[in-house]
C-alpha cells in the first residue's frame, strides 16, 4: 500500500515539477521580500500579487516532531518520525528526517539538516530532509 | 451583547457516555436535544434556532420537527460548540430568534454513522502534511509540543502531572470513563502512541453528545433551572495545517480568544473560579493557561507540579475528568460547556464550592481555532 499522495493543484504544481527536477522551490514577494510556503500566487504578508518563484538553499533546521509509535501499512511497521523544519529561508513545512534512527536521541531539535527528495511515483518526487553529517 | 444578556437555560449529555452503539451519530445529537429539552421544560416547537456542526443542526431541526428563523453550521473542530454559544447569543441579542437548541453528538467509539475527516489529496493539507504520515489528531495535534518543553523548560513528566491529576478529578465522577487513580511513573510507563506522548497523555475515544438551550436573560427567569449568564467571549482561527502555525510555543487563536472574552466580559483572572480548558492531549491546559493569561510563558508546569488545578486547589480545572479521562468522543467542546453550566448550578459531581464563575476554552482543528466562553450564575 503506497503512502497518501498529493494531488498539485494549479497554485503547486510548480512545486511538485520542482522536487521531480531535485529543487526545493519557494516564493517570495517582490515588494516585501518576504518568502513563504505553501505555494500560492500572492504574498500572505503584503497580499501583493508580484511574486516569484525561486530554488531554495535546501538547508534546514529541525523545530519539532513526533515518533509516530502506531502502525501505518503505507509507511511501515517501525515508529517513524513526523517533524516539522524550519527552512534557511525563513518558512517551515512538514517532513519526515531520513538516514536518521527515529530515537530521540538521533532527533534533536534545531540540529541541521538538508534536503533529499525522494521519488514516488512517474509524477510526484517527496522532499525529505537528513541530518547534514547523514549521507 | 452585554455581559449577561443571554443565558443558558436547558443543558444535558447524552443519556448513556461511553460506549452506545445503540444510536448513530445523529442519533446521540438527537438524544441529547431530547434530554435538554426536558431539562428546560420545552417542547421542539419552542425552539426557533439551531446550531451544530456542519450538516447536523439541518438534520436535528428535520428529526425534531423544529422550525427555525436562525442556523448556524459553524465547524471549525472541537470547539465548534463555544462558537455556537458566542454566535447564538449575538443572535438572539440582536432579535433574530428566542430559544436557540445547540447540539453535538459523536459515535467516536462505534463509528455508527459517523462523520469523515479524511484530509483530500487536492487540499493543502494532502499536498503538504498527510504524505508524510499525519491521519489522525495524535500525529499532528502533538507536534509542537517538543519545541514547547525545549523553550519552556518542561519536561514529560509535566505532561504526565496533567494526565495525573486529570484522573483525579475523574475519581470523583460516576459518568468519568476512566476513574483509577494514576501516578507519574505510571503515566510515563504506559504504552507510546506519539513520542513524548503515551496512552494516558492522549484523549479517550468515546460515544455520547450533549445540547445547551440559550435564551434571554429576561425570558431565564421563568424556566425550571437556575439560570447561567453569558458574561463575555471569544475566538479565533489559525491555519488548519499544524506546520503552519506561527509559533510552537504559543497558540494565536488561544491569546486573541482569551483576551476578548476576559474583554467582554469584564472579569479579571482573580474572579475565575472555575475553569475549564479543552484537553485533548496533555499539553493542552499547559498552552491554556498561558495564553489566556493565567501566568507567564513557561509557568504553567508549576500549576501541575504544585497541584494547584487538582481537587482542593486554588484554580479547579477539568472537573470532570477532561478529554483524558470523562469522555472524548472527538469535538469535546460540548462537555467542557456542560461541565462549566453543572458548576454553576451546583449540580457537578465534583462540585467547587460556591463556583460563581467559570471559563470554558475550547480548541479546535489541532491548534486551528479557539473559542471562549464567561459563564457565571449572576446576572
Amino acid at each position: 500500500m503506497p503512502r497518501t499522495l498529493p494531488s498539485p493543484t494549479p497554485e503547486t504544481q510548480h512545486f511538485w515539477d520542482g522536487c521531480k527536477a531535485g529543487e526545493l522551490l519557494l516564493q517570495r514577494c517582490i515588494p516585501c521580500e518576504k518568502s513563504y510556503f505553501p505555494p500560492r500566487p500572492f504574498c500572505p504578508h503584503c497580499a501583493s500579487r508580484v511574486v516569484e518563484i525561486y530554488p531554495a538553499s535546501g538547508q534546514a533546521t529541525l523545530y519539532s516532531y513526533i515518533i509516530n509509535h502506531r502502525p501505518r501499512p503505507d509507511i511501515g511497521t517501525e515508529p517513524h518520525a513526523i517533524a516539522v523544519v524550519t527552512l534557511a529561508e525563513g518558512p517551515r513545512m512538514m517532513t519526515n528526517i531520513i538516514n536518521c534512527p527515529q530515537t530521540p536521541e538521533a532527533l534533536v531539535l534545531d540540529m541541521p539538516l538538508h534536503v533529499v527528495f525522494a521519488p514516488q511515483n512517474d509524477d510526484i518526487t517527496l522532499p525529505f530532509f537528513a541530518p547534514v553529517d547523514a549521507p | 451583547m452585554k455581559p449577561g444578556q443571554i443565558a443558558v437555560v436547558g443543558a444535558a449529555e447524552t443519556t448513556k457516555l461511553g460506549l452506545i452503539p445503540e444510536l448513530s451519530a445523529l442519533g446521540l445529537n438527537l438524544d441529547a436535544a431530547l434530554n435538554a429539552l426536558a431539562d428546560a421544560a420545552l417542547k421542539p416547537a419552542d425552539i426557533d434556532g439551531v446550531a451544530g456542526v456542519g450538516d447536523q443542526p439541518g438534520w436535528v431541526a428535520s428529526q425534531l420537527g423544529i422550525v427555525p428563523k436562525w442556523i448556524d453550521s459553524t465547524n471549525v473542530g472541537g470547539c465548534s460548540f463555544m462558537l455556537h454559544v458566542r454566535h447564538a447569543a449575538a443572535a438572539i441579542a440582536a432579535g433574530y430568534c428566542t430559544n436557540v437548541l445547540i447540539t453535538h453528538g459523536e459515535s467516536g467509539r462505534s463509528q455508527i454513522a459517523p462523520a469523515r475527516y479524511a484530509a483530500q489529496p487536492a487540499s493543502l493539507s494532502g499536498q503538504f502534511e498527510a504524505p508524510y504520515g499525519t491521519y489522525a489528531a495524535f500525529t499532528m495535534f502533538t507536534i509542537p509540543v517538543l519545541r514547547y518543553l525545549k523553550d519552556r523548560g518542561a519536561t514529560r513528566e509535566d505532561l504526565a502531572r496533567v494526565a495525573v491529576v486529570q484522573r483525579q478529578w475523574a475519581a470523583l465522577n460516576p459518568r468519568a470513563t476512566l476513574r483509577t487513580p494514576t501516578s507519574v511513573d505510571e503515566v510515563m510507563n504506559a504504552p507510546l502512541i506519539a513520542y513524548p506522548f503515551t496512552k494516558p497523555m492522549c484523549c479517550l475515544v468515546t460515544d455520547g453528545g450533549g445540547a445547551l438551550i440559550l435564551t434571554t436573560a429576561e425570558r431565564a427567569k421563568d424556566f425550571p433551572t437556575k439560570p447561567v449568564y453569558i458574561l463575555g467571549s471569544g475566538e479565533s482561527t489559525e491555519c488548519p495545517m499544524i506546520s503552519v502555525m506561527e509559533d510552537f510555543t504559543t497558540s494565536r487563536a488561544f491569546r486573541i480568544s482569551g483576551k476578548a472574552a476576559f474583554a467582554s466580559s469584564g472579569i479579571t483572572h482573580a474572579d475565575v473560579d472555575h475553569l475549564m480548558i479543552y484537553d485533548a492531549f496533555a499539553h493542552l491546559p499547559l498552552y491554556g493557561l498561558e495564553d489566556l493569561g493565567f501566568c507567564a510563558p513557561g509557568e504553567a508546569k508549576h500549576f501541575f507540579r504544585e497541584a494547584r488545578t487538582a481537587p482542593g486547589g486554588s484554580l479547579p480545572m477539568n472537573t470532570n475528568g477532561g478529554g483524558l479521562s470523562y469522555m472524548h468522543s472527538g469535538m469535546y467542546g460540548m462537555y467542557a460547556l456542560q461541565e462549566s453550566v453543572r458548576q454553576l448550578r451546583g449540580t457537578a459531581a465534583a462540585q467547587v464550592p460556591d463556583a460563581k464563575i467559570s471559563l470554558c476554552h475550547g480548541v479546535g482543528g489541532m491548534f486551528s481555532a479557539a473559542g471562549t466562553i464567561v459563564f457565571s450564575n449572576q446576572a
